[in-house]
């Protein structure tokens, strides 16, 4: 039994500020006493920089930052030496992007969607502009899925990457990785999945999804800011190249410019990482396993549903997403700009977030620009979801307006 | 002038005003004139995306007008803005221009020269919209020293 009460406990946030409604989790979420406690227990533990100290409290941090290879590698089910910490996952994406990037040559294709976000569209721009690779968009459907059937129809000798999110941060569109990371290594392509709004809230298992890379970012799953998950398969990680280069990430080098790197990951580590945030995110990805990704995926699952059921009965709501079960409920009030809107709500102290979501070539699928997104998490409940539809029913332009005066 | 300077006290009436501006924007088209001159405002967020056209000669602005995608407030205020503008010198637009920030910035301002735009009086209570309430105005300030630096 999920007992959110309990849980809600656990937040500062949600003790401190009762009066907040917050429902932007896509954007980030609120950390729980115990990341507080591990990224403070550093700062007034054992503060020291990582890597060969040779005393007690750089040993004891070079541990505990390494420990949390070991969180993620349960976490996600991979290797802890397959695990890059990054600064979130547009660091995550750009390193891959630029790794494979050198990998590629002129012509070679890179598969994604129309409902990618920004971070994982622009890095592969740049290799369009300076290496001539194409990248070509397979369809999604209203509500932004990627169907299998589409998938494989828009698959081709050239395609080399696919690159994807697992689910997508404007509908909330669950795409079928695992299916269509089949389809892929048939055709020898790799696989990147941007986790960014799916490992914070369903099990994620990598090797049953069968993906090369994945990414994801901390503060999106009660950890710290400033800190990002990169996942690849080992063999590709060595293979890679670094983006940074600097200190702690080669082994030697000498003044006729010959750089010998560490191993992955090490490598991709270059300069003194965000040490508290790793070893707060390590203590995040414990919470959540404490609680049960499966038992975090009904309980939101459930909460979803509830929310869809009612916002769908609003007559000055246009809702977007109502048939997909993950992810943020998308919508607008009729007449009312995207802002206008998030503003009214703002002023009554509920947290949602107006805008394109950096995601600005959806458009052409959902046939708006602007739209307002509230995003749920695990420590929401159905009587905020209920004060919710209170003020969303009451979002017109008068009233939007009317917070001015 | 003490019957409107009332009247713009209200808030009803000034809410309307917004709303008026907001749903039928004046000057809200663009010229094809070379002797306009253009900003595009679209870079500050990924939300508004104006442009603002002027017509700047011998120091006085003669026309002003706007296009683009935005929320009430920036459409209301540029619109505004547009009225209130036009017809001015260069240095009285600066001035209502200096008046119309300050207010924004919730300082000391001449409420009176602003005339309808004081309806963005409380702006400044919602931080995260100032840039809203003034994206027109920028660009119109960008436009004046375009056209001085021109005129030198
Ligand atoms: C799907 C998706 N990808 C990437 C990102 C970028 O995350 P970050 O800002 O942590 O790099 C986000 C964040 O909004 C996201 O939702």
């Amino acid at each position: 039994m999920f007992d959110v009460e309990k849980i809600r406990q656990d937040f500062p946030m949600l003790r401190n500020r009762p009066d907040l409604l917050y429902f932007d989790n896509a954007a980030t979420t609120y950390k729980p006493q115990a990341v507080i406690d591990a990224v403070c227990g550093f700062w007034t533990g054992y503060t020291s920089n990582v890597e060969r100290g040779d005393y007690e409290t750089a040993v004891k941090a070079d541990r505990a930052y390494d420990h949390t290879r070991e969180i993620i590698a349960r976490f996600i089910n991979c290797e802890p030496k397959e695990v890059v910490f990054t600064a979130n996952i547009s660091h995550s994406l750009n390193q891959i992007a630029f790794g494979i990037g050198r990998w590629l040559k002129e012509g070679d294709v890179v598969l994604t969607t129309e409902a990618e976000h920004a971070s994982n569209l622009l890095p592969w721009f740049r290799l369009q502009e300076e290496k001539g690779i194409r990248i070509e968009y397979v369809k999604v459907d209203r509500q932004g899925v990627c169907h299998a059937e589409d998938f494989r129809r828009a698959m081709h000798e050239g395609v080399k990457v696919v690159s994807m999110a697992h689910v997508t941060n404007v509908l909330g569109s669950l795409q079928p990785i695992k299916e269509i990371a089949a389809i892929a290594h048939e055709y020898g392509a790799l696989v990147v999945v941007d986790g960014a709004q799916s490992v914070p809230h369903r099990p994620t298992d990598v090797k049953d999804l069968d993906v090369d890379f994945l990414g994801f970012s901390s503060h999106k799953m009660c950890g710290p800011d400033g800190v990002g998950v990169l996942y690849g398969r080992y063999d590709l990680l060595q293979k890679m190249d670094p983006v940074f280069l600097g200190g702690g990430m080669n082994a030697r080098f000498s003044s006729d410019g010959s750089i010998i790197y560490k191993d992955a990951p090490q490598k991709f580590e270059a300069g003194t990482p965000n040490i508290e945030g790793v070893i707060g995110l390590g203590a995040a990805a414990e919470y959540l396993m404490s609680l049960g990704m499966e038992n975090i995926q009904a309980y939101e699952a459930e909460l979803r549903a509830y929310f869809a059921e009612r916002i769908a009965k609003l007559d000055n709501i246009e809702f977007y997403n109502p048939d997909n079960t993950s992810g943020p409920i998308t919508f607008n009030a009729r007449g009312v700009f995207a802002q206008d809107a998030a503003g009214y709500l703002g002023a009554h102290n509920i947290c949602v977030r107006s805008g394109n979501h950096c995601a600005k070539i959806l458009h052409e699928v959902i046939g708006t620009d602007q739209t307002i997104r509230a995003s749920l998490y695990f420590y929401n409940t159905k009587e905020e979801i209920d004060r919710f539809i209170e003020a969303a029913g009451n979002i017109t332009l008068e009233n939007a307006i009317g917070i001015f005066f | 002038m003490s019957n409107t300077n009332s009247l713009l006290a209200d808030p009803e009436i000034l809410r309307e005003l917004i709303m008026d501006h907001y749903q039928y924007p004046h000057n809200h088209k663009l010229k094809e004139d070379d002797r306009y001159m253009m900003k595009h405002m679209a870079s500050d967020s990924c939300i508004d995306d104006i442009k603002v056209q002027a017509k700047i000669e011998n120091g006085v602005i003669e026309d002003i007008c706007f296009d683009g995608v935005a929320c009430t407030i920036s459409t209301a205020s540029t619109s505004m803005m547009t009225d209130l503008l036009k017809g001015k010198t260069t240095a009285e637009a600066r001035k209502i221009m200096q008046n119309y920030f300050d207010m924004v910035d919730a300082k000391e301002y001449d409420g009176d020269i602003l005339e309808e735009a004081i309806a963005f009086k409380n702006v400044y209570r919602q931080a995260n919209r100032i840039k809203c309430a003034t994206i027109g105005w920028r660009a119109m300030e960008e436009l004046i020293e375009e056209s001085e630096k021109g005129n030198e």
